[in-house]
């Protein structure tokens, strides 16, 4: 058992069960999507992406790419809800959720190549 | 703080790796901050509870852990809020704290600058467009072969384990940029770095001071790039044939081929001042030795150098006497000593010996054994070795009639080679032409130098060294040798350079006469000094240059003035 691999596949997937948390429920309803839930969601991927530096290999680079493009829309997602409520003032309208919320499914997406290719790596260095 | 640096590749990974526990750190900090902020209750303006929106909270942590310091914001806070603050402020700060120290502590690390330094070489390495020779080892015959070699406006890379060596190179300004590793040379891996197998690699000067590395360096050559020169400096002469017999492209074995010389100056002293002057480095003083005597010696100090001059000697005819300080392996009837002290010399019959070799592997003792000498026998003809160049004007001083720097002859064997691979030939072929031949050269060479060591050079008869000999060809107009002698400037001149030898075919013509017809593909080994070079360089690029070495007319070149001669010519008829 490599402890490494333990701490990055906690990681990776924790990042993508949060993120699914998060953009489960109707798009356009802010009731469904919790604001708790995206900031862990970020934190937890951005864990991952450094958990990432320095990689050598090829899978790791695909993986801190991949890694780094789910960071990129979930900040988004952050920046969006941050200029919609405190910026322009116009609050979480139906408009605005269904942006943010599908920016965090982008995310989703991103995580879930992720975990994939985590898989892959795993299951080929076990063959 | 010393794991170990990965041997190849960028640096980023290493920074990256090192800085990931850093970042999560501080990672961690803000997220616990930012969250802690969003649950501590707080009273607005209004006495309204309120709390903080995630926005507000990474506003209020982002100054807080930077220790800028804002006040309290967007309303007062509550005591709950002050609380969070400081635990936030002990969290972030002490987490960027560390962070800091992390990136400091990388930057000091000497394996993390290594590795930096070792990328902006590999970096340059990667940079050099033009042919290059790799040197194993900087010692005195590396230095030598660097400096040599870079005021020829050659490119060198040099590996040396020493650390104070390559520093020492890094401060010198040689002018042109050389990246200096300081690694093992014996590993391949390390060779490979250095440019081995790097397009541009001419080739491999193996001059450590150890033979086993050289023999591995030779043989990783060979192995790893076979089209490049590898030439290797040996102390025995087993790993001499070892190296031989996987085609190592030159073995000089400074003992051996000093010992040979010494034998030559005695029986062909002009073939001896011949391979005297033609090898030794460009641009010295002509050295002007007085012959060696053929009568009793004796030779101080019996290491490899001493067993050389020992064996060449006897094979001579000479009488040899030895004095070592253990003389178990020593020849029968040897002397034990330094030879340092006057009565160990007396001992072995100074006063009636010829001559005296000291060779121990002490420069002091090698200097203390000339001084003790001539006080007992002041006629006496003295070989010295001198096994470190620093020691050099102490040498001078002491003024032996022969003085021997390994490392030196070392060098100007291997850049004589360098510079003219036909020069070997010419050696082997001249030594075998008796000594009144090379007497003859002797004097011709002696003419045309002006008291300096002459340049040798190789010229190819083609397109890229001579056109103009080639167009001139074409045109119909055979080129005699004797005129490409001509200075371009004012054809009555000769330039001081004298043709050596001209190889056609399969066939080698020493020292060609002036008649000779060029032909192309010819090859030509001069020598002569730097600036015949240059000059003969004219005659074999510019068509006008030879026609007029060759008739004595200026002849219209451009256009206009073709035109001109020919309605002139026209008109004459």
């Amino acid at each position: 058992m490599n402890l490494e691999k333990v701490v990055f596949g906690f990681f990776i997937l924790l990042a993508l069960t949060l993120n699914f948390g998060f953009f489960l429920g109707e798009i356009d309803n802010p009731e469904h999507h919790n604001v708790y839930e995206l900031f862990a969601a970020i934190i937890v991927s951005l864990i991952a992406t450094v958990l990432k530096f320095g990689e050598r290999t090829q899978i790791g680079a695909v993986l801190l790419a991949s890694s780094l493009v789910a960071d990129l829309q979930l900040i988004s997602a952050a920046i969006v809800w941050a200029v919609a409520v405190h910026v322009l003032d116009i609050g979480l309208t139906p408009a605005v959720m269904a942006s943010i919320v599908s920016l965090s499914g982008g995310a989703l997406l991103a995580n879930a190549v992720s975990t994939i290719l985590l898989t892959v790596e795993t299951v080929t260095l076990h063959r | 703080m010393t794991t170990p640096v990965a041997a190849r590749g960028s640096i980023v990974p290493i920074i990256l790796r090192r800085m990931r526990v850093p970042i999560i750190v501080l990672i961690t900090a803000y997220a616990l901050a930012v969250f802690g902020f969003t649950l501590m209750p707080g009273v607005d303006d209004q006495g309204e509870p309120w709390r903080m929106t995630f926005f507000q909270a990474f506003y209020v942590v982002s100054y807080t852990g930077s220790t800028i310091g804002f006040g309290e914001v967007p309303y007062d806070f509550s005591n709950a809020q002050r609380l969070w603050t400081m635990v936030s402020i002990y969290l972030t700060v002490f987490a960027w704290l560390y962070s800091v120290g992390t990136i400091i502590a990388l930057i000091q690390d000497t394996d993390f600058r290594n590795a930096l330094l070792r990328t902006r070489l590999l970096r340059s390495l990667h940079g050099i467009r033009e042919p290059f020779y790799l040197i194993c080892g900087y010692g005195d015959t590396g230095k030598l072969l660097a400096r040599a070699l870079l005021g020829r406006k050659q490119r060198v890379v040099v590996i040396d384990r020493d650390m104070t060596n390559v520093e020492e190179l890094r401060s010198r300004d040689s002018g042109i940029y050389v990246p200096a590793f300081c690694m093992d040379a014996e590993v391949p891996g390390n060779l490979i770095d250095a440019g081995l197998q790097h397009p541009w690699c001419a080739g491999v000067l193996a001059v450590t001071d150890n033979d086993h590395t050289n023999l591995k360096v030779a043989i990783a050559t060979k192995l790893l790039n076979r089209d490049i020169l590898v030439f290797c400096r040996v102390d025995t002469e087993e790993t001499a044939n070892n190296m031989l017999s996987f085609g190592t492209d030159l073995v000089v074995n400074p003992c051996e081929d000093f010992a040979q010389r010494l034998v030559m100056g005695m029986r062909e002293p002009d073939a001896h001042r011949v391979y005297d002057w033609l090898t030794s480095l460009p641009n010295a003083p002509l050295p002007h030795r007085p012959e060696p005597p053929q009568g009793r010696w004796i030779i101080c100090g019996f290491g490899d150098f001493g067993r050389a001059v020992y064996r060449a000697l006897r094979e001579a005819g000479l009488s040899v006497l030895v004095v070592a300080e253990a003389v178990d392996d020593c020849p029968p009837g040897s002397i034990p000593g330094k030879g340092t002290e006057a009565v160990t010399l007396n001992q072995a019959g100074i006063s009636e010996a010829d001559a005296l070799v000291a060779c121990t592997d002490d420069d002091a003792d090698n200097l203390s054994i000339m001084v003790t000498a001539r006080q007992l026998n002041p006629d006496i003809y003295m070989v010295s070795l001198e096994n470190r160049l620093y020691n050099r004007e102490l040498f001078r001083a002491a003024n032996p009639a022969l003085p021997v720097q390994a490392s030196y002859l070392t060098a100007s064997r291997f850049l004589s080679v360098l510079s003219a691979p036909m020069l070997r030939d010419f050696l082997e072929q001249s030594a075998r032409q008796g000594n009144d031949w090379n007497h003859t050269l002797v004097k011709r060479l002696a003419e045309i130098s002006g008291d300096m060591t002459p340049d040798c050079w190789t010229i190819t008869l083609g397109d890229r060294q001579a056109p103009a000999v080639m167009q001139a060809q074409a045109l119909g107009e055979p080129v005699q040798l004797g005129n490409l002698c001509r200075d371009p400037r004012k054809r009555r001149d000769r330039l001081n350079a004298v043709p050596l030898m001209l190889r056609r075919g399969g066939e080698c013509l020493l020292l060609p006469d002036d008649d000779t017809l060029l032909q192309a593909g010819d090859r030509m080994l001069w020598c002569g000094t730097p600036q015949a070079e240059a000059l003969l360089g004219w005659n074999l690029h510019h068509l006008n240059s030879l026609r007029y070495v060759h008739t004595g007319a200026h002849r219209p070149d451009g256009w206009v003035w073709r035109h001109l001669a020919r309605r002139r010519a026209a008109g004459d008829s």
